[in-house]
C-alpha cells in the first residue's frame, strides 16, 4: 500500500502543480500590493493637481491688467485687485502709489467711452483706442483680454504675483469665481473644517465615553447585547440620511430657539457630526476598556475599592491611550465627513466668527464646486489643493493613532 | 462608615448619569430612523420602486436610482471582494511579521481613513479623466471598490486570525502544501466571518455619496443603464438633489423621505443578515 | 539501526535557547514518553521530527535529527513527503470542520489521492485503528464537530493514521479528555505500537508509566535522563529526576 502512495503522484504533475502554486501566489502577493498602490496614486494624482495650482495667476483666463504709465504702482496683488474693483478701494496711495483717485476700467463700461463705430466691425481699432484711454487718464485701471492689447501700447502692463502657498494657506478670502481675479484663500476653511469638527468632538466624547463605560463595565450582557447591534446600525447609516435628517429637524429647531435669519450653521454641523462620531467613538473606547486585564480590575476590587473606583482608577488610566485614540479617530472621521456637512451648514465661505452663522468645511467645498470648475483650470486646481490638504490632515492623524495604539501593544 | 456612604453615592451618580446619557444614544438613534419611518413609510410603494420619477423628481418611483446603487454595489464588489480577500490571505498566510507586513498594514490603515471626498477627487482624476471612463458605472464602480477595499482587508485578516494554529499544524503535519491548507481548511473556516464583512461593506458602499459625485451620479435619468460606460442615478445622490437643489424641494419632500425609508432599509436588512450569520457561525463552534 | 535519533541538538527561539545539546536513540515499536514541568522543552523537542518548528519565526536549529538513518534537515528532504511519514496529534482535538469521513480522508486527498474506493477503505481501516469506527461508523457524513471530546481525538489520530506514517508524535494528547477517553487513547496507544513509533508528551506521570516503553526527562531545555521507563520511575539516576517524579517541583 506504501508502494500506492508513490505512484499516484507522478512527476510532471507535481512540477505543474508548482508551477501553479508560484503562479497563485504571485498572484495573492500582486493584490496585496493594491491599497500601496492605490495611497501612491491617490498622492500622485492629487499632489500633481494641487500643487500646479502655485503655478497660476489669479487673473481669470488670458486677461491683463493695465495702468496709465505715469502710474508708481507696478504690481498689485489678487486681493489688492479684488478691492479695486469691488470699489473698496478708491484710492492709489492704499496699494502703494500717489494721491490719486482710481478709475475703473473693464469692458462693461466700453460703450460709455466709445461708439460701435469708433472700434470697427472687428473691434479691429479697439487695442489702439484703449491705449490712448488708458494714457488720457492717469487714475484709470483698466482689465482685457491679452488681444486687444496694442502692439506698441504706451500704458503699461502691471505684474500680478501666480498664487503663492503663503498667501492660499493664509488668505482669508475664498472667492474662485471673482472677476478679474480669482481669490482664493483657504483659511476660513481650514478654520470652518476645524470649528465644527472640534466642537463636533466635545459634544461626543464625554456622552461616547460615558456609553462605552456603560456598555463595558456596568451594563449587563443582556442590555450589552442589544447596545451593540444598534450602535454597528448607527454607524452604518450613509451620512446623506444623517445630513437630511439634520436639514429637517436640527436645522429648522436651531434657527427657532436661537431666532436665526437661517437655521444652516456651524453648529447645526457639530450637531450632526456629534452623532455620526459617537460609533467610533463608543466603539473604540469600549475596546481599549475591555482590553484592561481582569487581574488588575480584581486587585483594585480586592482592595475595597468599589466598581466606579476600579473604573476611574484602574480602568481607565489603563485605556488612556486608547481613549485618546478615540478621539483622534473621532475627530478625523469628523474632518473628512462631506455630504452631511454639506447640507446642514450653509456653505458660506467666510471667516467663521460664531458657531451660529453659515460656515463652510474644506470636504464641503470640493463637493459642492468641483462639478462647476471646468476641468484644468484654477479654480479645479484649487479644489485639488483643498483635497491634498484634507489627504495631509487625515493621513497625519492615522500615523498618529497607529503610533498610539502601538503603544499600548508595547505596553 | 460616612465615607463608606460617600463611596457608593458617587458610585451610583457616575453609574446614573452613563445610564442616562447611553440610553440618550439610544434616543438618538430611534429619534433619527424614527422620524424618518413614520414619515416616509407612508410614501414606500410598489410603484415607488419599480416606476420612473415624474414631474421634476416630485412625483413617480425611484426605480432608475435603485438600480444605479445595485449595479454600483455588484460593480465595486466584484473588483474589492477578491482583490481584499486575497490580500487578505497574502498579508495574514504568507508574510511573517516582516516590514513588508508592517508596511502593507499602515497602508491599508491610511486608505481606510482616507476621507471618501478625497477618493472622489482621485476617482475623478484617475478613472474619469486620466484613462477616459467619462462619468460611468464602471469609474464609480472602482471608486467605491477602494474605498471599500480596506474594510474587506481588514475583515479578511481579523477572520483569518480568529482560527486557531493547532488547525494549521494538524493540516501541515498531514503533508499538506500552505496553499492546500489555505484552500481546503484556513478559507472555509474563515468564510462566514469574512462574508458577514462583505455584507457591511455592501451596506457601506451603498450609502456613499461623496465618491460618486463627479465620478457616475447623474441628476435626473430617467433611463436603465446599458453598458458599463453609462451614467446612472443613484439612490443616495438621489437624496441629496431631491432634498437641497431640486427644481421644487417642498414638493419633493415626500419622495426625499421614501429615498431614506430606502436607504435605512437597505442597510438595517444587511444589519440583520450579517449577525444572524454571525450567530449561527459562533453557533456552530461552540458544539466543540 | 534506530528507528529516530537526535544527535546534539539544539534550538534556540530567537535568543533563548530551548532545546540544549539533546542526543536520544528512539528503537523501532516503542513508545518514548517525554515528561518534565511546563516549559522545559517537550513539545518542543517532539515537532523537531516533523519539522513543525520550522514555521516559527526566528527558530534556529543545530545538531541532527535522523529518521531511518537519514537527516530530516538535509536539503534533499522533502518537507510535504516527510510529513506524510510523521504524523501528528495534538493536544486539544482539533478536527476540521467537515465531516467524519473527509476528516479521515484529508491527509489522502492533499496528497494526490482521488481513488474512491481506495479512500473509503483506508477511512474505514483507520478508523477502526482508531477504535472509532463502532461509534461513527452510521454517521462517517455528519461534521466531526457534534463528535465527544474523546471521540473527536480518536478522531485526529485516525486522521493521522490514514496516510500510513511510521512515526506518531503525540503532544498530550490526553491532557484535555476526561478519565475514559483517556483509557481508552492509552488501550489504542498499546495497539498501535505494532505498527508505529510513537513519541508522546505527557504531564501525568501514571499514564507515561503505563503506556511507554522508555521515558525521556527534560528539566530547562536539557535531557536530563533517558532510560527504560521501569528504570526511571523506580530507580533514576539523576536527583532532579527523582524529585520530579516524586513530586517535589513541577
Ligand atoms: N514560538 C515560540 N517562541 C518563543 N519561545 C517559545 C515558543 N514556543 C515555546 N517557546 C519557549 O520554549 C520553551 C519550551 O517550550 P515548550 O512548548 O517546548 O514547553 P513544554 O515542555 O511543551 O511545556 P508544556 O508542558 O507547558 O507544554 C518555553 O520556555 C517556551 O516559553
Ligand atoms: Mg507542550
Amino acid at each position: 500500500m506504501r508502494l500506492l502512495l508513490v505512484l499516484v503522484k507522478p512527476l510532471p504533475l507535481t512540477v505543474i502543480k508548482k508551477i501553479l502554486n508560484k503562479t497563485i501566489e504571485g498572484v495573492l502577493m500582486l493584490s496585496s500590493t493594491i491599497t500601496t498602490l492605490t495611497v501612491l496614486l491617490i498622492v500622485l494624482f492629487l499632489f500633481k493637481e494641487g500643487v500646479s495650482v502655485f503655478k497660476e495667476s489669479p487673473l481669470d483666463g488670458d486677461n491683463v491688467i493695465v495702468l496709465n504709465n505715469q502710474n508708481d504702482v507696478n504690481h498689485l496683488s489678487a486681493a489688492d485687485i479684488k478691492k479695486i474693483f469691488d470699489q473698496e478701494t478708491t484710492n492709489w496711495k492704499l496699494v502703494g502709489g500717489a494721491n490719486d483717485s482710481i478709475l475703473l476700467f473693464t469692458f462693461n463700461d466700453l460703450s460709455n467711452y466709445f461708439s460701435e463705430e469708433e472700434l470697427g466691425p472687428e473691434f479691429e481699432y479697439l487695442p489702439h483706442k484703449m491705449d490712448s484711454l488708458i494714457e488720457a487718464n492717469p487714475g484709470m485701471i483698466a482689465v482685457f483680454s491679452k488681444k486687444y492689447l496694442d502692439k506698441n501700447h504706451k500704458s503699461k502692463v502691471a505684474t500680478i504675483d501666480n498664487i503663492s502657498p503663503k498667501t492660499f494657506l493664509l488668505g482669508k478670502e475664498w472667492f474662485p469665481t471673482a472677476n478679474p481675479a480669482v481669490q482664493l484663500g483657504v483659511l476660513p476653511l481650514i478654520l470652518g473644517t476645524l470649528y465644527v469638527s472640534i466642537v463636533a468632538i466635545l459634544i461626543a466624547l464625554p456622552i461616547g465615553l460615558a456609553t462605552a463605560i456603560y456598555i463595558a463595565e456596568v451594563a449587563h450582557p443582556k442590555i450589552r447585547a442589544i447596545y451593540k447591534p444598534v450602535i454597528e446600525l448607527l454607524a452604518g447609516i450613509p451620512s446623506v440620511v444623517y445630513g437630511f435628517f439634520g436639514l429637517i429637524v436640527i436645522v429648522p429647531l436651531i434657527q427657532k430657539i436661537f431666532d436665526l435669519p437661517v437655521g444652516e450653521s456651524g453648529l447645526a454641523g457639530a450637531i450632526v457630526l456629534a452623532i455620526m462620531a459617537l460609533p467610533t467613538i463608543i466603539t473604540v473606547t469600549e475596546d481599549a476598556l475591555r482590553n484592561t486585564p481582569r487581574a488588575m480590575k480584581e486587585a483594585s476590587l480586592a482592595l475595597g475599592a468599589t466598581q466606579w473606583q476600579t473604573i476611574y482608577k484602574v480602568v481607565i488610566p489603563y485605556s488612556a491611550s486608547g481613549i485618546s485614540a478615540a478621539a483622534i479617530l473621532g475627530i478625523g472621521r469628523a474632518i473628512g465627513e462631506t455630504m452631511a456637512v454639506l447640507m446642514v451648514t450653509g456653505n458660506a465661505a467666510v471667516m467663521p466668527h460664531s458657531l451660529l452663522e453659515p460656515l463652510r468645511t474644506i470636504p464641503a467645498t470640493i463637493a459642492a464646486e468641483l462639478g462647476e470648475a471646468p476641468a484644468n483650470g484654477i479654480h479645479y486646481k484649487a479644489l485639488f489643493g483643498l483635497g491634498c490638504i484634507l489627504f495631509i490632515i487625515t493621513m497625519v492623524i492615522n500615523i498618529w493613532v497607529e503610533t498610539i495604539s502601538k503603544r499600548r501593544v508595547n505596553r | 462608615m460616612q465615607s463608606d456612604l460617600k463611596k457608593i453615592l458617587s458610585q451610583s451618580i457616575a453609574f446614573w448619569t452613563f445610564r442616562i446619557l447611553s440610553l440618550a444614544v439610544m434616543g438618538i438613534l430611534f429619534s433619527i430612523l424614527g422620524f424618518i419611518i413614520v414619515k416616509g413609510i407612508g410614501v414606500v410603494s410598489w410603484d415607488f420602486i419599480t416606476k420612473m420619477p415624474e414631474d421634476g423628481m416630485t412625483k413617480g418611483g425611484i426605480y432608475p436610482a435603485i438600480i444605479g446603487t445595485l449595479c454600483l454595489i455588484a460593480g465595486s464588489m466584484l473588483f474589492a471582494f477578491p482583490i481584499g480577500v486575497m490580500s487578505g490571505i497574502y498579508i495574514f498566510e504568507y508574510t511573517k511579521d516582516s516590514w513588508y507586513r508592517r508596511f502593507v498594514q499602515l497602508m491599508t490603515a491610511n486608505l481606510a481613513g482616507v476621507p471618501s471626498i478625497v477618493f472622489g477627487l482621485f476617482g475623478m482624476a484617475l478613472f474619469v479623466n486620466k484613462l477616459g471612463f467619462g462619468d460611468s458605472i464602471l469609474a464609480g464602480s472602482l471608486t467605491l471598490g477602494l474605498l471599500a477595499l480596506p474594510v474587506v482587508i481588514r475583515t479578511t485578516e481579523e477572520a483569518l486570525k480568529a482560527i486557531d494554529n493547532s488547525y494549521r499544524e494538524a493540516s501541515y503535519a498531514l503533508g499538506a502544501t500552505k496553499l492546500q491548507t489555505i484552500k481546503r481548511v484556513t478559507l472555509p473556516m474563515a468564510l462566514p466571518n469574512i462574508i458577514t464583512g462583505l455584507i457591511l461593506s455592501i451596506g457601506r458602499v451603498s450609502g456613499e455619496t461623496a465618491p460618486i459625485l463627479f465620478t457616475v451620479a447623474a441628476y435626473f435619468l430617467p433611463k436603465l443603464p446599458t453598458s458599463v460606460f453609462d451614467q446612472v442615478m443613484a439612490l443616495p445622490y438621489h437624496l441629496y438633489v431631491i432634498s437641497t437643489s431640486g427644481t421644487n424641494i417642498a414638493e419633493s419632500r415626500g419622495m426625499a423621505y421614501g429615498t431614506a425609508v430606502i436607504l435605512i432599509l437597505i442597510v438595517l436588512i444587511l444589519n440583520i443578515i450579517a449577525n444572524i450569520i454571525r450567530r449561527f457561525l459562533t453557533k456552530k463552534y461552540k458544539t466543540n | 539501526m534506530y528507528k529516530i535519533e537526535s544527535k546534539n541538538v539544539n534550538l534556540h527561539y530567537g535568543s533563548f535557547h530551548a532545546l540544549k545539546g539533546i542526543n536520544m536513540a528512539i528503537e523501532k515499536n516503542t513508545v518514548t514518553a517525554l515528561i518534565g514541568p511546563s516549559g522545559c522543552g517537550k513539545s518542543t523537542f517532539l515537532r523537531l521530527f516533523n519539522r513543525m518548528n520550522d514555521l516559527i519565526d526566528g527558530v534556529k536549529i543545530e545538531g541532527e535529527c535522523l529518521i531511518d538513518g537519514k537527516d530530516i534537515y538535509s536539503k534533499s528532504i522533502k518537507i510535504d513527503d516527510l510529513r506524510k511519514r510523521v504524523g501528528m496529534v495534538f493536544q486539544k482535538p482539533n478536527p476540521f470542520p467537515k465531516s467524519v469521513f473527509e476528516n479521515v480522508a484529508y491527509g489522502l486527498r492533499v496528497n494526490g489521492i482521488t481513488h474512491k474506493n481506495f479512500i473509503e477503505e483506508r477511512v474505514e481501516v483507520c478508523l477502526k485503528q482508531a477504535a472509532l469506527w463502532d461509534e461513527v461508523k452510521d454517521k462517517l457524513k455528519k461534521s466531526a464537530m457534534a463528535l465527544s471530546g474523546g471521540q473527536q481525538q480518536r478522531l485526529c489520530i485516525a486522521r493521522a493514521l490514514a496516510i500510513e506514517p511510521s512515526v506518531l508524535l503525540m503532544d498530550e494528547p490526553a491532557s484535555a479528555l476526561d478519565p475514559i477517553s483517556t483509557a481508552k487513547i492509552e488501550e489504542l496507544i498499546y495497539d498501535l505500537k505494532n505498527l508505529y513509533t510513537i513519541i508522546i508528551v505527557t504531564h501525568n506521570m501514571q499514564q507515561a508509566g503505563r503506556v511507554s516503553d522508555s521515558t525521556a526527562f527534560f528539566y530547562l531545555g536539557e535531557l536530563v535522563e533517558f532510560d527504560s521507563t521501569k528504570k526511571i520511575f523506580t530507580n533514576p539516576t539523576d536527583v532532579r529526576t527523582q524529585n520530579y517524579i516524586t513530586g517535589r517541583f513541577g
